[in-house]
């Protein structure tokens, strides 16, 4: 079986660089080309100061979640596990959401972020905490249902104490994840922290792939699970929960794009991780243009959107593993 | 080149698994370690690997502490076999087999010479013909030449199996025990295998240990050490032991009766 990895990164380039230009022209307002170079055109603000945050946060988001869910793939030897369907968004969401009880001083961007991705760490040592040293498929997806709860619970709590109606609106922006109205303070600050992650998720191939033969034989070939789990635990923590902190919660695109991309690039875990970022970024460039396009008086919310594509993706890919095994 | 396991003891959940077990090996041979379910011999093959810390005494490799050793370095000399044989991801078996070059790959991923050294690795299990094959759909007896590759592209001098032949027809399981075989006598490293086939580790093994409750009962070659008092005292089975054209033959006539041996 021959592999187009190169192919697939060149072409996801490709598609990536288009949808950037089209996201950067697509909207309730038609920019054309000739208004972007051009700084007295009235439309000019609408693509420096709308348009493009929106697309280089999708770029940023979409890169994290991907690869985020392409290394928790490969950490639990499971197709479904992503940062969206094991809790780790919803707790960096209630970390961002508790940001809001902290006092009006906490709602800096930078102290929502350091919540979010406290909420995410907590929710990735939790994961490998409760399936433990039997970390088997089904550990950890009921680990995932434990922090899904857990979290969903603390949300509501957090909902029904909240002091004033504009607190509602708040916390129910996080749960619903969007990319409207974002400026290039919020790109500056979570573009490092998902580069870090990034670049901690991608130096865990190696030992991800090791981990094909199970804990034992990764261990046996000399993989340091230890500095494993906090590498990864570290990297899932910076890239999901920088995300959710700017975005709120994005789900399925980390459970979607490894997916999409195995028949192509291999199964490999550490060969599906670049590609992943790659995709996310596209299938969030996507998604984000998708909505804008959407009739009517408000947009939908690209959180909302995700989930009703991954909706019906999640259960497919279910089917197709059960028979699979059976 | 020598592994010893010293007076080694762990205790489990408040229960001992090692309770003081001392066992020399020797390259070149294959040692099978046999005792019923619970008898220790899996814990026995993870702290000879490195994977397990016992509580006290410990496992030199060469004289040194195998726990002073990094786990590279370890997993260079030391390749193991585990029980689970799992194969997550659906991925070529040459890639699989690659996984065992992990403790050699730097920075720059896997070198022409690495390749060769997969290409022989896949040779000599005799699993050359499955090199393009995706693992997950392999059959159990070709999914354990692959795995028995894997370890083998480590270039390790030990190599530890636990129950490399569960599951296999009697056929793949005479290949395979051939195989091990092969691996110690004509390259000398030293093989360990954990076992539940009497007769099968009679025929493989130049030398048998047998546990129970975290114990050595009996070591030595199989014609002596595979006596019937051991099997009772091990297993609770009364057993015959004949002479086979190829090693001893153990025939287990039923449980040993309570009290007896």
């Amino acid at each position: 079986m021959i592999h187009a990895r190169k192919q697939t990164m060149a072409a996801l380039v490709a598609l990536g660089a288009l949808l950037a230009l089209t996201s950067l022209m697509v909207g309730r307002v038609w920019i054309p080309f000739h208004a972007w170079g051009d700084p007295s055109d009235p439309l000019w603000p609408i693509v420096l100061e709308l348009r493009l945050p929106r697309t280089l946060l999708a770029v940023v988001v979409g890169a994290a979640l991907g690869m985020a869910g392409a290394a928790m793939q490969g950490f639990t030897r499971n197709p479904l596990a992503d940062p969206g369907t094991l809790g780790v968004s919803s707790m960096a969401a209630l970390g961002a959401v508790g940001t809001l009880y902290f006092g009006a001083g906490a709602q800096a961007s930078w102290v929502i972020a350091v919540c979010a991705m406290a909420g995410a760490l907590i929710a990735v040592l939790a994961l490998m905490g409760l399936a433990g040293a039997a970390s088997s498929a089904v550990t950890f997806i009921l680990a995932g249902v434990i922090l899904q709860t857990v979290a969903g619970a603390g949300v509501a709590l957090a909902l029904s104490l909240a002091p004033d109606p504009w607190a509602v609106t708040e916390i129910v922006d996080w749960l619903m994840g969007s990319l409207t109205d974002r400026s290039l303070g919020e790109f500056s600050l979570a573009a490092p922290l998902v580069a870090a992650g990034l670049a901690l998720l991608l130096s865990t191939g190696r030992s991800l792939d090791a981990l094909t033969l199970g804990e034992d034989g990764a261990r046996s070939l000399g993989v340091d699970m230890g500095a494993l789990r906090w590498t990864l635990a570290a990297g899932v923590a910076l890239t999901a929960g920088a995300s959710v902190a700017v975005t709120g919660v994005i789900g399925f695109v980390g459970l979607i794009v490894p997916h999409l991309l195995r028949p192509l690039v291999g199964a490999q875990p550490s060969r599906l991780l670049l590609p992943s970022a790659l995709g996310g970024a596209v299938l969030v460039l996507a998604a984000d243009i998708l909505v804008r396009l959407t009739p009517g008086g408000s947009e939908v919310k690209l959180g909302v959107a995700m989930t009703v594509l991954g909706g019906p993706f999640f259960f497919a890919l279910l089917i197709s593993m059960r028979r699979r095994i059976a | 080149m020598s592994l010893a396991a010293e007076g080694l003891r762990l205790r489990l959940g408040g229960k001992p698994v090692l309770d003081g077990v001392d066992a020399a090996l020797v390259p070149g041979q294959v040692t099978a370690v046999l005792g019923p379910n619970g008898a220790g011999k899996s814990t026995l093959l993870a702290c000879l690997a490195g994977l397990r810390r016992p509580d006290a005494g410990g496992v030199r490799l060469d004289g040194a502490p195998l726990a002073s050793l990094a786990a590279r370095a370890r997993a260079r000399r030391i390749g193991y076999l585990p029980q689970s044989a799992e194969t997550a991801w659906p991925i070529e078996a040459r890639i699989l087999v690659g996984l065992g070059r992990t403790p050699y790959i730097g920075a720059r991923g896997l070198s022409a010479e690495d390749a060769r050294t997969i290409d022989e690795a896949l040779a000599a299990a005799g699993a050359a013909d499955l090199a393009d094959r995706i693992v997950t759909t392999l059959s159990g007896g070709e999914r354990a030449r692959v795995l028995i590759a894997r370890a083998l592209a480590g270039q390790p001098d030990w190599l530890l199996a636990d129950e490399p032949l569960t599951g296999l027809d009697p056929g793949h399981q005479l290949d395979a025990a051939d195989l091990f075989r092969k691996l110690a006598h004509e390259q000398g490293r030293g093989v360990v295998v954990t076992l539940h086939d009497l007769s099968l580790a009679a025929r493989m093994a130049d030398r048998v240990l047998v546990m129970a409750q975290g114990r050595i009962l009996s070591d030595g070659a199989p014609a002596q050490a595979l006596s019937p008092e051991v099997l009772a005292r091990a297993y609770g089975i009364e057993a015959q032991v004949r002479a086979g054209a190829a090693g001893p033959l153990i025939e287990v006539v039923g449980r040993a009766p309570p009290g007896g041996a």
